[in-house]
Parts: structure tokens; C-alpha cells; sequence
């Protein structure tokens, strides 16, 4: 089913707009624009329709116009021309009041630097939208409490937003607009301030919440590789124009023009997979502080019978197993020390993922990816596999 | 070239001004007289219960706000309270309580002015550009200019010399509150509106918020502005330390002079210290 359609949307900032949209209509660049008429074209001439619960991926480089075309589509900022369609009414007619009522009930933001109210706590932030909506004290703690309880955040709800990482941040940002239970989620390059593994890591997270809550999503980027991780479908914009809709397949496989051919291809040379891009998140216990049931707890939760097993530095000790755990708790031991079975393949983050395929057919165990004796993730051999010939897949297509 | 120059008839901008007050002061004579009234017994009723307050227990009281508001540090309670025993001890306590009730008046009237005129500055930039050249009108005009006007409108004494405090203490609170809501993030604005709050709940939630320390900055400076205004305001009859200065200027009484000088000194420092602080401890 259709959630947004966008028909025919611009977006010009400065004087002369008449003539400003003339010349692009005429193909001429930015610059000649600008320097015609002084007036800067922020999106032209956008078309396009998004499903619900569809993530669709809006990518470009800087200064394509996508964080202007995601502002057009709550109204942040206001539409030179066109219409913006959500559930068949026209947001971009719509009176104040109404606008209003739209962004409070059915569409939130997720922002770029989070967007966090600095003199607010953690929870107070996450209220915002419920709030300003009138929702009673009591409804609007409940509701947001959930919503930190589900980023895993709750134990620091009265912690202001300074005080914490940038990705626990962006998981309170992503806290707060999904308290306000919108229909449609606007990610403004929501992980791009994020160093890699934690953006995905975040990703993943994004992807997992997707499966129960079904929002429509509009995700900004300008990074391909998480397009094409998340994007149910992405558009990919240059100079202010949308130059191809498509699935991650249809891009890879059949770019529009040579435009994005270079985008493509920066991600096949990007995509000499090494051990960090196919490794996943540890799950793993600190040798120095959990005991056997926690062990075993963790294991209940991440749905996995072995888990490496780290000091409180994060430095790799070896790996324990269920079957020890569950022994050793009955045993009421009450540290896992005795039971870390420190023969394990570990390997550095840079290997290549080819190099690894042999070690990792032969090992009963996943392999640790280690750098400076600190654990950073792990390679499961299915994954390992998966990422190897898919890449195989997309080379062979290209020749 | 020069005869041609001083052949131009002079413009009459003195006289009209003359004529715009003379036609004020006739026509509004009644409302000037009520403020004139009212805000002189107010006032006068607030000086009455400073005094009435036992000087000991007072200044032991604001030696124990300084002490709090500097987070229990000893210095500026340690200050205050020799600094207000030395005041009280050369005779200048109903003085100083008098000051007091001056620019606790002018720096209120000021700041309830100044914030709402600041708001709507930052909000409107047609405000803006209206308002901005009128504070710099006001900051660059010598205070003494306000003298007049107010003697017109409202005689002499405390009523008059708040006024022109006010005309004179005005502007930073009115510039710094436009600045702290302009400094907003935008990306902080845009989260707000997203989650479509009223201007509202922007301004209250978000906006002043964020301002604070601005203004609270600008409020600093109107209450150290109106105290300047203090001296010059006692030579239209405005009571106070400010007066003690004026009288020891018209007779050279160096000694005298010094000595209601440096109590003014003392007041600010401890006014200016403690209106800090309260900035201070408000920034995480």
C-alpha cells in the first residue's frame, strides 16, 4: 500500500525562483543557476512513492538536496512547488494546525548530531513528543520508559545526553521518536556521525526493530554500502534531482548513467570483503565479573551455546561452552574462570575474507577477530560464506 | 562654499522635541502623576522594610546566600560580610538600602521589558531590524540625556531616576535574550518542530531553555548598568549612596566621596559575584 507519494516536488531557496526552475528545467548546473540568478536549487522536480512499511533509502553525496528533500516532506522546510501526499492528503497544502497534528501523530525524526536537548534527561528527551501532545504524566513515563527499556538505555534515563557515546545517543534519538509511535520514520543520516562498528551494529538494530514494527521508513545516506544494507528500495540523487529508483539489485546491476556506475563501482573495490566487514557483534562474558549464570542467561538471550570469553579490558581469554556453564552452575561455582577453554583461531581485522574460509572450514569453533588482544567481533562460518559468494555473484555479473 | 552652508536655516529639531515632551507632560500629566505617586509610595514602603530588617540579621543572610550560591566557597561570603559591616559602619546602611530598592526596581521593570522584547526580536527580523538601532540609540545617548525627559514626566526623586535607569539599563537584557535564542541549534529547533510542538512550547521547553546563560548574562549587565545609573540619577533627587557621592562632589569633600564610592563599589561587586553564580550553577 502507498504511505507517501511525492509528485513532482522542488525546492528553490533565494529571489528569482521563476526563472531559477526555468533553467533546470533546461538542464543547466547549480553553478550557472546560482550565478544566473542567485537562487539555489535544493531539490527538482522530485517523484516518488513509498510503501508501507517499506525502508526506503534516499542517497547522495553532499550537498545533493536529500537532507532538503526529507525536510520538505514534514515541512521543515517549506516546498517551492508540488505535493507531498501521506495516506492521499496533501501535506504540502495543509493549513498550520494540521501540519502540526501530522507531525505529532504519524511521522518522527531521527537527526543527523541526534538532536538531543541538552538540559533535558534521558528520559525527559524521550517524553518530548508525548509531551507536547498532552499525554498525562504518568501515560508518557510508562510509554518512554518502554521505549529506553527497548534501546537498552532505562538503567540511564536520568543521564543527560552529554554523559553518554554517540551511538547511545542516536539509540536515545531513535528512543524518542519511536515513543511517540509514528507511522513513518524520517532517518536524516541517522548513523552517519557514528564510527563504523557501532553504525553497524546500529544497522543491524535498525533492521531487527523493523521485523516487529513495520514503520515506513525514509533513510537518508551518503554512504552506498548502507543503502544497500538496509534500503528495501534506494534513490539515489545528484544536484537536486532524483537520477534512479531502483532495489540495491537493479542499482548494482543496471545503473541508470555513469553517475551512479561510480558510485557502484566505489563499492565493488570497497567490497575486497576483509575479516571487519563480515565479522558480527560478540556476545561474550567478562572472566573478571559474570559468573556461570549469567553466562548462561546471555546465552538464553542471544540464542548461541558458546560464548568467548574476554577481561574487563575486552582482552580475549579463550571461549566457554554450554555444556560447561550449565555444569559449573550446578556446581555453584560461582566465577567462569575454571572453565574458559582458551584454544581458540583468532585472526586480525584486516585479514581477507578468503584467507579465512580454509581456518574457518576446520575450526568447531567461530572465529575471534582480535586487534591489540582486544575482541572487536566474531566470524561465523554461514556468514562467512554468505558474504563470500554473494560478492562472487556481483563480480560475475559485471563482467 | 562656507556662506552658502551657514545661509541654510537651522532646523528646528530642538524646539520640536521641546513642543513633542511639552505636549506629553499636558496631556498625559494625569497618567505621569498616578505612576509618579504609586511608584514613589511603592517603592518608598520596600525601602521602609529593608530598613525595618535589623542590619545584622541582613547581612547575615546575604553572606549566607553568597556563601550557597558560590558553591560553598568563602570568598565571597567572607567579602559581603566585611564589605556590608564597613557600609554599615560609616553610617550608609539607609543609603545603601535606598540604592538597593532603586536597582532592584530599575533591574526588574528591565528585565520584564527586556526579555519579552528580546523574544520578539529573535523571532522576527523586521523586530529585529526596528529595535536594533533604537538600543544602540539608547546605549550611545550620555545618560544624563534621560535626566531631562524624566524630570518632565515625573518630577523629581526615586520615580524619575528608575525611569532613566531603566532607559539606560534596557538594552542588554533585550540584546542578549535575541542573541541566546538565535544561538539555538538548528538541528535542536528542527527536532522541535518535527515533533510539532506550537511556537509555544518551542519558546518555553526548547528555546529559553537553551538561551539561559545568554540572558541571564544580559540580566548581569542591566543590573550592573542600573546601578551606574545610581550617581547620576541622584542629581534629580534619587536617594541612595548615589546621593552621599553628589553631595560630597558639590561641597569637595574628598573624604566622603571616597567613602560612599567605595560602598557603591562594594554593592556592585557583590551584586555582580552573586548574579554570576546563579548563571553559573544553572550550566551543567
Amino acid at each position: 500500500m502507498e504511505k507517501i507519494k511525492v509528485e513532482h516536488v522542488s525546492k528553490v531557496f533565494g529571489k528569482q525562483i521563476p526563472q531559477a526552475l526555468e533553467l533546470v528545467k533546461q538542464q543547466k548546473s547549480k553553478t550557472d543557476i546560482l550565478k544566473k540568478t542567485g537562487a539555489t536549487v535544493g531539490v527538482y522536480n522530485a517523484s516518488f512513492s513509498v510503501n508501507e512499511g517499506e525502508i526506503f533509502v534516499i542517497m547522495g553525496l553532499s550537498g545533493s538536496g536529500k537532507s532538503t528533500l526529507i525536510r520538505l516532506l514534514n515541512r521543515l522546510i517549506e516546498p517551492t512547488s508540488g505535493n507531498i501526499l501521506i495516506d492521499g492528503e496533501n501535506i504540502s497544502k495543509m493549513s498550520k494546525d494540521a501540519l502540526k497534528t501530522v507531525r505529532r501523530n504519524k511521522m518522527s525524526m531521527v537527526f543527523q548530531n541526534f538532536g538531543l536537548f541538552p538540559h533535558r534527561t534521558l528520559l525527559q528527551n524521550t517524553e518530548y513528543g508525548l509531551e507536547i501532545r498532552g499525554v498525562s504524566k504518568e501515560e508518557r513515563k510508562a510509554k518512554a520508559e518502554q521505549a529506553l527499556e527497548n534501546a537498552g538505555l532505562l538503567a540511564y534515563k536520568d543521564q543527560y545526553p552529554n554523559q553518554l557515546s554517540g551511538g547511545m545517543q542516536q539509540r536515545v534519538g531513535l528512543a524518542r521518536a519511536l515513543a511517540n509511535d509514528p507511522e513513518i520514520l524520517l532517518m536524516d543520516e541517522a548513523f552517519s556521525a557514528l564510527d563504523p562498528l557501532i553504525r553497524k551494529e546500529m544497522q543491524d538494530e535498525l533492521l531487527d526493530l523493523q521485523q516487529t514494527l513495520k514503520k515506513t521508513i525514509i533513510f537518508i545516506t551518503h554512504d552506498l554500502n548502507e543503502a544497500l544494507r538496509i534500503g528495501d528500495r534506494i534513490a539515489i540523487m545528484k544536484d537536486g534531482t532524483i537520477i534512479q529508483i531502483g532495489t540495491g539489485e537493479e542499482i548494482l546491476t543496471n545503473p541508470a548513467n555513469d553517475y551512479v556506475r561510480t558510485f557502484v563501482e566505489d563499492v565493488d573495490r570497497s567490497k575486497v570483503l576483509t575479516a571487519e566487514n563480515a565479522m558480527v557483534r560478540p556476545v561474550y562474558v567478562n572472566v573478571d565479573l559474570d559468573g556461570p549464570t549469567v553466562a548462561l542467561k546471555r546465552m538464553r538471550e542471544e540464542t548461541v551455546s558458546l560464548l568467548m570469553a574476554v577481561d574487563k579490558n575486552r582482552r580475549l581469554k579463550g571461549f566457554i561452552t554450554a555444556d560447561d556453564a550449565l555444569l559449573a552452575a550446578k556446581k555453584h561455582e560461582q566465577t567462569v574462570h575454571s572453565i574458559v577453554q582458551p584454544e581458540i583461531l583468532t585472526v586480525p581485522p584486516d585479514m581477507l575474507l578468503q584467507d579465512i574460509l580454509g581456518m574457518i572450514h576446520n575450526s568447531p569453533t567461530p572465529i575471534a577477530v582480535v586487534k591489540d588482544e582486544r575482541l572487536l567481533g566474531v566470524l561465523i562460518r554461514g556468514v562467512v560464506i554468505e558474504a563470500l559468494s554473494t560478492y562472487s555473484e556481483e563480480a560475475e555479473s559485471h563482467e | 562654499m562656507n556662506n552658502f552652508l551657514d545661509n541654510l536655516p537651522t532646523l528646528p529639531l530642538a524646539p520640536w522635541v521641546e513642543s513633542a515632551m511639552d505636549w506629553l507632560t499636558s496631556n498625559f500629566s494625569a497618567f505621569f502623576g498616578t505612576i509618579q505617586k504609586s511608584g514613589k509610595l511603592l517603592m518608598s514602603q520596600v525601602t521602609d522594610l529593608l530598613i525595618g530588617i535589623p542590619a545584622i540579621i541582613l547581612i547575615l543572610l546575604i553572606v549566607i546566600l553568597a556563601f550557597f550560591a558560590t558553591g560553598k566557597k568563602f570568598g565571597l561570603a567572607t567579602f559581603s560580610l566585611l564589605g556590608l559591616l564597613f557600609i554599615y559602619n560609616q553610617g550608609l546602611w539607609t543609603q545603601l538600602m535606598e540604592t538597593t530598592t532603586l536597582v532592584l526596581f530599575s533591574s526588574i521593570i528591565s528585565i520584564v521589558i527586556g526579555i519579552p522584547l528580546g523574544i520578539l526580536m529573535s523571532k522576527s527580523s523586521i523586530a529585529e531590524s526596528i529595535i536594533k538601532p533604537l538600543l544602540d540609540f539608547m546605549q550611545t545617548m550620555p545618560g544624563f540625556v534621560y535626566l531631562i525627559p524624566a524630570v518632565a514626566f515625573f518630577g523629581i526623586g526615586i520615580v524619575p531616576g528608575v525611569f532613566a535607569s531603566v532607559i539606560f539599563a534596557l538594552p542588554p537584557t533585550v540584546r542578549m535574550t535575541n542573541l541566546g535564542i538565535r544561538q539555538v541549534p538548528k538541528e535542536l529547533v528542527e527536532a522541535a518542530d518535527s515533533y510539532g510542538s506550537t511556537a509555544s512550547q518551542k519558546l518555553f521547553k526548547v528555546e529559553i531553555p537553551l538561551a539561559k546563560s545568554t540572558i541571564m548574562a544580559g540580566i548581569n549587565q542591566t543590573v550592573m548598568l542600573s546601578l551606574s545609573m545610581v550617581v547620576i540619577a541622584s542629581m534629580i533627587g534619587a536617594p541612595g549612596l548615589g546621593r552621599e557621592v553628589l553631595t560630597a562632589l558639590q561641597r569637595t569633600q574628598v573624604g566622603n566621596g571616597f567613602v560612599a564610592g567605595l560602598g557603591l563599589v562594594i554593592f556592585a561587586i557583590i551584586i555582580d559575584r552573586l548574579t554570576q553564580s546563579f548563571n553559573k550553577k544553572k550550566v551543567q
